[in-house]
């Protein structure tokens, strides 16, 4: 630990409860409805009422189209007509999309408020339902006299509307540098979806073999079908609170022993300096400047999967193995494994199988399982440590979570 | 330099302002132009309106030699939209003139499959004349 522990501000914050609307694929349910059942679901684990919440945050707000956000800050602190909100902050421009976490975090470490509402609500999968792939494209499909500007006129000329495209060419240029394979890259889709077999909330539960993997059809050199992670509808909520509020709370919290929001490169997928990385590697660095535990004290990992490739990006970036060798460590999929692995990962079946609930539903595992509360899937000898990792191209955010028995 | 041969497929365009202008443009001349900062020589892009190197306002516009080299690139198979016909490539590629100039680009008149990193190209414009819009796309370069 380099940093002086009274600057490590987020140790005054903890998780005191989480919460998860019902997810499918296509719902089809008003998507409010599911952000409020996830807030509601959060407020009451952490054994509080809508009088406690005292701050709200969000993540990306009332922002995109396509049932990117199925319910903003005005839609939440009115739906549930809260009284005594005293601080909070909905946005896209964050450090990942768990950066509405760490800016609770923040909030309540500072002093301005105790109890904060925290959520991250999608309906893609019925958005898309209803308005085919087109309905989430930039600029509809190409359809009208839309005109692409921001980093979109930077790609969206190109025909590579999807960050499928983007992503692809960072797993290709790590193929050339490293070797990594694709049965290597294969083995975090294969594992995610062994794990959601035992995950009764997750999307995509049967078999699925590393031949399955194999013969999915391509979507964007070298990622395949598999590599990306599936639209559902879903919320999630979490309670972040004041750690000296313990005895307001129903159960033990989650320690939020470090949390990273680095990027130390260009903003930016495409000119971003190292074209085999992403800013997960700035943030992975930074993390364990902020505690004396190491990357090997860690007990279960859910990290990043909207593709593939983002996941070996944060294994590496939070140096769980060496910068290049992700393809080693993935090999064979035993390091992974939910049962037996020395980096438990994704074990929830992550948003490959369990639905992209957007950054969200890495964090709600990683409590779950420090919690004990897994079930089925329940990592053996209830973890004690864990990370959530969530952002691909130029944002990254990542909090260390403890819950000491 | 050259353009494309037949019918431009349809591209979504971009939102072509003062500030980019010269980029999107610059192949109804046959040039591939960034803006450069008169005061350190930096190349800038995506454009901007000050030098992140030196802090310099005065900035021109250069055109380059449209040779680049292939960083990094994709297959796309999935068909997203309208236009370009799958399988296409998508690729980043570098520019001589400065180590950390490149841009996204795709890259055209070659068998899709045998793109490779490192490969060299040279620039070709896609003519999209009733949007102003003159797409710079790559080639393998064919001669020396």
């Amino acid at each position: 630990m380099s940093e002086a522990t009274d600057l490590i501000g987020e140790r005054r914050a903890v998780v005191s409860g989480a919460g998860q609307s019902d997810i499918g694929r296509r719902l089809f349910r008003d998507p409010l409805e599911l952000t409020l059942d996830a807030c509601l679901a959060a407020i009451e684990d952490a054994g509080l009422t809508t009088a406690d919440i005292d701050g709200l945050s969000t993540y990306p707000g009332a922002f995109g189209p396509g049932g990117f956000s199925g319910g903003g800050m005005v839609d939440v602190h009115d739906g549930l007509r809260f009284e005594n909100i005293q601080w909070f902050c909905g946005g896209v421009e964050f450090p990942g999309q768990l950066g509405a976490v760490i800016n609770a975090a923040l909030a309540v470490s500072a002093g301005l408020c105790k109890h904060v509402l925290v959520w991250r609500s999608v309906w893609e999968g019925s958005a898309q339902g209803t308005g085919g792939r087109a309905a989430v494209m930039p600029g509809g499909g190409g359809s009208g006299s839309f005109k692409a500007s921001g980093f979109m006129e930077w790609v969206l000329p190109f025909s590579a509307p999807s960050a499928a495209t983007w992503i692809a060419m960072f797993a290709q240029r790590h193929f050339h540098e490293y070797g990594t394979t694709r049965e290597q890259l294969g083995q975090i889709a294969v594992n995610s979806r062994k794990n959601a077999g035992l995950n009764p909330k997750a999307i995509y539960s049967e078999p699925m073999s590393m031949d399955d993997y194999l013969s999915a059809r391509m979507i964007s050199t070298p990622l395949c079908l598999f590599d990306c992670d599936v639209p559902c509808d879903g919320a999630t909520a979490f309670i972040v609170s004041r750690a000296d509020t313990v005895a307001d709370l129903r159960k033990p919290p989650i320690n939020i022993e470090a949390v990273a929001t680095a990027l130390h490169g260009r903003p930016s997928w495409d000119q971003y300096h190292d074209l085999t990385s992403m800013p997960a590697q700035d943030a992975g660095k930074e993390l364990w400047k902020r505690t004396d535990l190491k990357p090997t004290d860690v007990d279960v990992a859910n990290m990043y999967d909207g593709f593939s490739f983002i996941t070996v990006a944060w294994i590496e970036g939070m140096g769980f193995c060496k910068k290049g060798e992700a393809g080693a460590f993935l090999e064979g999929g035993h390091n992974i494994a939910r049962d037996s692995g020395v980096l438990p990962l994704n074990t929830n079946g992550g948003q490959l199988s369990a639905g992209r609930l957007h950054g969200f539903g890495f964090l709600h595992e990683s409590c779950v399982q420090l919690w004990g509360e897994a079930g089925e899937r329940q990592v053996p000898n209830t973890p004690e440590v864990g990370v959530a990792c969530a952002g691909g191209g130029p944002m990254a955010g990542t909090l260390l979570l403890t819950h000491r028995r | 330099m050259s353009t494309t041969t037949g019918e431009s497929p349809f591209r979504i365009m971009p939102a072509v302002t003062d500030r980019n202008r010269h980029f999107w443009t610059g192949g109804k001349d046959g040039e591939l132009r960034f803006q450069r900062c008169k005061g350190c020589g930096y190349f800038l892009h995506p454009p901007a309106v000050i030098c992140p190197k030196c802090w310099s306002k005065d900035i021109g516009i250069e055109a380059v030699s449209g040779r680049a080299e292939v960083l990094t690139f994709s297959v796309n198979v999935q068909n997203w939209m309208p236009g370009l016909e799958p399988p296409f490539v998508l690729a980043i590629v570098g520019l001589p003139e400065q180590d950390d100039l490149r841009l996204t680009t795709n890259i055209v008149n070659c068998d899709p499959y045998e793109v490779t990193i490192g490969m060299p190209v040279q620039v070709i414009f896609e003519p999209h004349p009733d949007q102003e819009v003159w797409l710079p796309l790559f080639e393998p370069v064919t001669k020396p």
